[in-house]
């Protein structure tokens, strides 16, 4: 007896301890819920911030390398191995950046001279992406170098094994013209300031001589189909300028050289066959940004950035305007001090300010952002030069060389960047622009998320325009007036609707409605009037016919009465359709549009996006509208009734007062789910991101453009960041309606539980 | 008058009014999908016409009526005015499927009607189905063996021993298909698999001279397989290319159709309708059965059937326990405090998230971060060719788990509401613990509202598309989820899906006119087997509420 309860107590103490699990594994379970919620909020969250980020710099490694001369210009390769640096006195050398087997940061790997008769009287560099570098010397001659590097992956017997090979770096220097002296001025002066450029085999360089001249000599470069050999033809132009020149800079394309002349820059065009012709005189705005000190080229060579002595970095580029293309002022930075010097980025809008008082700042141009500001290092900064990876800084300070790791992924986003309008190089004037690929290396992202924001409101607003009416009419009639063997058999078929496929909503607008619209354009206008004008016709006609008849068919089967009439209509507005628009619209309303109103038609359109979805839309709010005017209490409308109103003044007077909370939800929830529709606006539409209200064009939305683009952006890019952007401000957008609609009805549950 | 308005009747007409555009849109959507899906199956007449041209000549036309439009007269040029001698504002064109498109520019022409000289549709006016470059549309002179005619068309059992060696073809190339899906491929996995195994023992240090050399043996076992395999391959290419057909076609010139790209003959205008029928539902087993070709232009969508099915399995097999747990959970256990509410508006919000933030959310999350991290830990072996760390069936479902989730928990919730308090409080009486009576009693009432939720998840997850297109669904997929090669199920792979393919068809494909029947066609088949599912639970969910009714009484 006794060891039979003992067995029955630990039965049950099974029993309760099975409870209490379970009581803990189900609230885990619905607790999780919220999780999932909560992780797609912050996991989008955690994929978007970045973005906003600004610089970080780490020092990795630092060295000492020889003082000789005076050092004109530093750089790296593309894996932040190898170094190099100019001197002053010719010398090109190549220096290891890291620690690897015996060799040590600092270690010279290859020492060239670059030497002709004549000595060395000036130094320039193309643009980092070509990073060609040359001297000038005293005899008006020039020799053009560039640091080349072999990437190779030789095999040994250690590597045989393991089928890893390591990759091994040598630098070798490449000349221009097998390294023979090229002319830059015929009277062989020695070239005071050289600058130069190249797009492959052409080169064109600008330098002063004897203060004043500018010179301008244009090598054209043939190939001689036979040999495959290459020949140079130079054309020199000189041209005397009234004061001394500071800064000359030439475009890589090779059609402009501008030369600054204290707060004057002259832009010199150049034609394919080297002939020079002055186009403009810029004034730097020096009254507004102090007097300029230098002039540089961003990436891109769209852009030139102007230093101020009051501290401010200005930016120029060309803007189309009455005559023809004009430098014109786009926007300043502000550096603190005094900007000595100017380092730009291989492929992105960021430059890199060496100010007077030591510090360094990073920019981006388009993005107007501030992104660095400081000392990164103790000693005092001469050059700094980014590899073409943007990932490493290479800096020379006065006590040695140091490399830093930069973080700086996505410079070119910025709030201002995302939401606010944008001056693009080469755009006429500041706009909200998407466009977020293009063809080449230096092209430049433009990720306005207003454009696609506006398309998704302007789709949204079309659908609900078409929605709300006859969603909210339909729920009311079921609701309130339908008889309810009919409402059995009609509020299922309508939720039905819910369930189909937007796919394939979309692909009927997208192949069937859209050449339907335009080509019966004025048949779909004339149903929207005709439609229910026939309706109260009908209507009208059968209050006349006598009671007999119209008891039959009471008010509550009025609607399956009206499915002929309105179909009769449909089928009348079409079939009318091409008279119309050959008496009204000169046979063809299309072109009618276009040539006489002057209103751009696009085959898919928003029209066809507001049906398609609108059609989308229905369902959910006819569902949640016709519950709320469903719920409302009897008693209150057979009151109305009794008082002797008539039902469509109980409909509006009562019933749909008490149930406004409930359709506002509805309302509310369709929005939702409106904006958040993609396959519909994907097939419907022509997915241009364009801003205009205009009806008979596209647009493209939030939730199309992360579809269409998504698959092709690259992991871990501004562009796969400001898509899971576009993705979280959807998040937010729907959020917000959802839960409003949710509170109100859960206020308007409590409200009829108390009535 | 004034007064028949007062008393608002107008404006009720006008509210039933808006029914029944609703209602005429939802059927009319889906009579219209049916339409045109199914009648694509049924053949149509073949067409022989003599049509003027401008240059005054005539040409022959063969090809099916495929659509019809009128347009305005003023639209047409002056010349064509003229030679038709069109007097009416308004002009019938067809456009005609007129195939053969290795000989013509566009296989779809217009043709205007009263151009149309002579129009006739000969019994023996064949449409032959074709591996590639679509239908053929002539009359069959004669069957050629190397070169030599072996039958003609006025041969008494032409026809017969016409299906006899198309018959023959079809099932060489059958064979030769299967050899190529089930050995070959069989062959090839295990090769790659020999592979992955040999970087694996790298990976591990454990690549001894004996594994090299054990690898290498099992690597040339398989190779000399492979060319067994091969040359039976061959062989029955070989065999298949032996007969041809010879076609007269439009042109009036004889052309050679090779019977190992045949895939079917028919005769549409020699059939009654018995045979029209039974053609129909032929050509239907066929859509539903075979691989599609042609840049998904043609054929069937099996394995857009197959991947949608299979993703929609596996999504409910997540997101059913979880669904019933946080169902149970707010209606049995959860108090009424501010978490209760919280969890609420998540389960609202779940249902409101736009499906492509889902989508976006499965590829950062599940595809990127947790499948970077399996294949991290359990298939380094293959990278830097990513195992789970892509988009793949595997993903898919979880993505539509987490989408469909508040469907199962609405659903199961009304359910579980719909048992009346007195079972639970007679079951608890009696001794039972609170689980217990859940376990025992609640939840196998509620089984068939959880069927309903399940029902309504599996439609919901068998439409959406937006998702799907960035977390696995691709528009051709080489191989099937599931196959004979070990483990059979393999979930890293990406899947075809019924949504996603006419997407593709309807706006990706080269030849949107040949493909458009193809993808009103699957829009039906999705269609049906989206309302049947929703009209099931809504089915279930009646009978439910009838049962309940009568307990709580």
């Amino acid at each position: 007896m006794a060891s039979q309860s003992a067995e029955q107590l630990s039965a049950n103490r099974m029993r309760l301890v099975k409870d209490h699990a379970a009581r803990y594994g189900v609230t885990a379970g619905g607790i999780m819920v919220l999780v999932a919620l909560l992780l797609i909020f912050f996991y989008l969250l955690y994929v978007v911030q970045p973005i906003f980020e600004s610089v970080d710099l780490k020092k990795v490694n630092s060295f000492e390398l020889p003082e000789q001369s005076n050092v004109e210009a530093v750089g790296m390769e593309e894996q932040a191995e190898i170094g190099y640096r100019f001197l002053s006195d010719g010398e090109l050398q190549f220096f290891s950046l890291i620690d690897k087997d015996e060799r040590k940061a600092g270690d010279i790997l290859l020492t060239e001279t670059i030497k002709t008769g004549a000595e060395i009287t000036s130094f320039g560099s193309s643009l980092p992406v070509n990073s060609q570098y040359v001297y000038g010397f005293s005899d008006g001659s020039a020799v053009v170098v560039q640091p080349k590097f072999l990437v190779s992956f030789p095999e040994t017997a250690a590597t045989a094994k393991t089928d890893r090979v390591e990759r091994v770096i040598t630098p070798r220097v490449e000349y221009k013209n097998q390294g023979e002296p090229l002319t830059v001025d015929e009277q062989q002066r020695p070239l005071q300031r050289l600058a130069y450029e190249t797009d492959g085999d052409g080169m064109l360089f600008a330098a002063v001589v004897e203060q004043n001249k500018l010179l301008v000599t244009h090598y054209v470069a043939e190939e001689n189909f036979m040999t495959g050999e290459v020949s140079l033809t130079p054309k020199y132009t000189e041209i005397p300028l009234n004061s001394a020149i500071d800064d000359i800079v030439v475009t890589p394309d090779l059609r402009q050289v501008l030369a600054r002349r204290g707060n004057r820059v002259h832009v010199f065009d150049v034609s394919i066959n080297g002939e020079v012709s002055e186009r403009e005189l810029m004034p730097a705005r020096s009254r507004e940004l102090g007097n300029a000190t230098g002039m540089y080229l961003l990436a891109g060579a769209s852009s030139i950035l102007l230093t101020h002595d009051t501290g401010k970095v200005s930016q120029w580029f060309e803007v189309p305007g009455d005559e023809g293309r004009q430098y014109q002022y786009i926007r300043s930075f502000e550096a603190g001090s005094p900007v000595t010097n100017i380092e730009v980025e291989y492929y992105r809008r960021t430059f890199y300010t060496l100010s007077e008082n030591g510090d360094m700042n990073i920019f981006h141009t388009t993005a107007e952002a501030d992104l660095y500001r400081g000392k990164p290092s103790e000693a005092t900064i001469e050059a700094v030069m980014v590899d073409p990876r943007a990932n490493y800084l290479l800096m020379k300070t006065d006590q040695g060389y140091g490399i830093y790791d930069v973080d700086n992924e996505h410079p070119e986003v910025s709030w201002s960047a995302i939401w606010q309008e944008v001056w693009y190089e080469g755009y006429p004037e500041p706009d909200y622009t998407w466009q977020s690929t293009g063809g080449s290396d230096d092209f430049e992202s433009k990720f306005s998320l207003v454009p696609i924001s506006f398309g998704t409101i302007k789709a949204a607003a079309y659908a609900m325009l078409f929605a709300v009416p006859i969603g909210l009419a339909a729920a009311v009639y079921t609701a309130y007036f339908m008889s309810p063997s009919v409402r059995k058999f009609v509020k299922p078929t309508v939720e039905i609707m819910e369930a189909l496929p937007t796919v394939i909503l979309g692909f009927l607008a997208g192949l069937w409605l859209a050449p339907l619209a335009e080509a019966y354009l004025p048949g779909f206008i004339s149903v929207i009037i005709l439609v229910p004008l026939a309706v109260i016709v009908t209507a009208a006609l059968w209050s006349t016919l006598p009671t007999r008849i119209r008891n039959k068919v009471s008010d509550g089967r009025a609607s399956l009465l009206l499915i002929p009439v309105v179909l009769f209509m449909g089928w009348l507005s079409f079939e009318l359709s091409p008279w119309v628009e050959q008496i009204l619209f000169d046979g063809d309303a299309r072109r009618y549009l276009t040539n006489e109103l002057g209103v751009t038609f696009d085959q898919r359109n928003s029209l066809v996006v507001g049906i398609a979805m609108g059609f989308a839309v229905i369902p959910t709010i006819f569902s949640i509208a016709e519950d709320a005017v469903f719920s409302v209490p009897k008693h209150l409308s057979n009151g109305s009734l009794a008082l002797g109103a008539t039902p469509w003044q109980t409909l509006t007077k009562v019933v749909l007062l008490t149930a406004s909370p409930g359709i506002f939800s509805a309302v509310m929830m369709g929005l939702g789910r409106a904006v958040g529709e993609t396959m519909i606006v994907l097939m419907a539409t022509g997915n241009t991101p364009i801003m205009d209200w205009n009806i008979f064009e596209g647009m493209r939305t939030l939730s199309a453009n992360i579809a269409v683009e998504m698959p092709e952006s690259e992991v871990g890019s501004s562009h796969y960041r400001i898509l899971f952007l576009a993705a979280f401000v959807l998040f937010i957008f729907t959020f917000f309606f959802n839960t409003i609609a949710e509170f109100v009805r859960q206020r308007l549950r409590d409200k009829y539980s108390s009535m | 008058m004034k007064k028949w308005f007062n008393t608002g009747k107008p404006w009720i007409w006008l509210t039933a009014g808006s029914v029944s555009v609703s209602l005429i849109a939802v059927i009319g959507l889906v009579l219209m999908i049916g339409w045109r899906g199914l009648s694509f199956f049924w053949p149509s007449a073949i067409h022989q016409m003599t049509v003027q041209q401008v240059n005054g000549e005539t040409a022959e036309l063969i090809g099916e009526v495929y659509d019809s439009e009128s347009v305005p007269t003023t639209r047409l040029n002056a010349e064509t005015i003229k030679l038709g001698n069109i007097e009416s504002e308004m002009v019938t064109r067809y456009l005609m499927k007129i195939g053969n498109r290795e000989y013509v520019p566009l296989d779809f022409t217009w043709v205007l009607e009263s151009l149309i000289v002579e129009d006739k549709t000969p019994a023996d006016m064949a449409v032959i189905e074709r591996t590639k470059d679509g239908n053929f549309y002539g009359k069959i002179m004669a069957i050629t063996e190397k070169g030599e005619v072996i039958a003609r068309h006025t041969d008494d059992n032409f026809r017969q021993v016409m299906f006899d060696r198309v018959e023959r073809a079809v099932e060489l190339n059958d064979q030769a298909m299967d050899l190529q899906e089930g050995e070959i491929s069989a062959i090839n996995y295990q090769l790659s698999q020999l592979n992955l195994e040999r970087r694996r023992l790298e990976l591990e240090n454990a690549l001894t001279d004996e594994a090299v050399a054990d690898l290498q043996r099992q690597r040339e076992q398989l190779q000399a397989e492979y060319q067994v395999y091969e040359e039976q391959l061959f062989e029955l290419r070989e065999k298949a290319k032996k007969n041809s057909l010879l076609v007269r076609d439009f042109r009036g010139e004889e052309v050679t159709v090779p019977m190992y790209r045949v895939l079917d003959v028919n005769f549409p205008n020699d059939m009654g309708f018995f045979a029209k029928t039974g053609h129909f539902f032929q050509q239907i087993g066929k859509f539903v059965s075979e691989d599609p070709r042609e840049a998904n232009t043609e054929g069937g969508v099996f394995p857009a059937i197959f991947g949608t099915v299979f993703m929609v399995l596996l999504m409910s097999v997540i997101v059913t326990p979880f669904g019933v747990i946080a169902a149970v959970y707010l209606h049995e256990y959860a108090g009424k405090n501010s978490v209760t509410k919280l969890i609420r508006i998540a389960v609202i919000n779940l249902a409101g998230v736009p499906s492509i933030v889902y989508g976006v959310f499965g590829l950062g999350f599940f595809v990127y971060m947790v499948g970077g991290s399996l294949d991290q830990i359990f298939y380094p072996e293959a990278l830097p060719n990513p195992t789970f760390g892509t988009p793949g069936v595997l993903w898919s479902a979880v993505t539509l788990a987490i989408l469909t989730l508040p469907v199962v928990i609405v659903s199961t919730e009304e359910g579980l509401s719909r048992i009346p308090s007195s079972l639970r409080e007679g079951s608890l009486s009696l001794g039972a613990t609170k689980w217990e009576t859940i376990w025992r009693i609640i939840i196998p009432m509620a089984s068939p509202a959880i069927m309903t939720g399940l029902i309504l998840a599996v439609a919901r997850a068998a439409g959406e598309v937006a998702p799907l297109m960035l977390v696995g669904v691709v528009k051709a997929a080489p191989m099937l989820p599931v196959d004979g090669n070990f483990p059979y199920f393999h979930l890293d792979r990406k899947f075809m899906h019924l949504g996603f393919h006419i997407y593709d068809v309807g706006f990706q494909s080269p030849n949107v006119e040949a493909a458009r029947p193809l993808v009103y066609a699957t829009s039906f088949l999705l269609i049906t087997v989206i309302v049947g599912l929703n009209l099931t639970a809504i089915g279930v969910r009646n009978h439910l509420r009838e049962k309940y009714r009568s307990l709580e009484q």
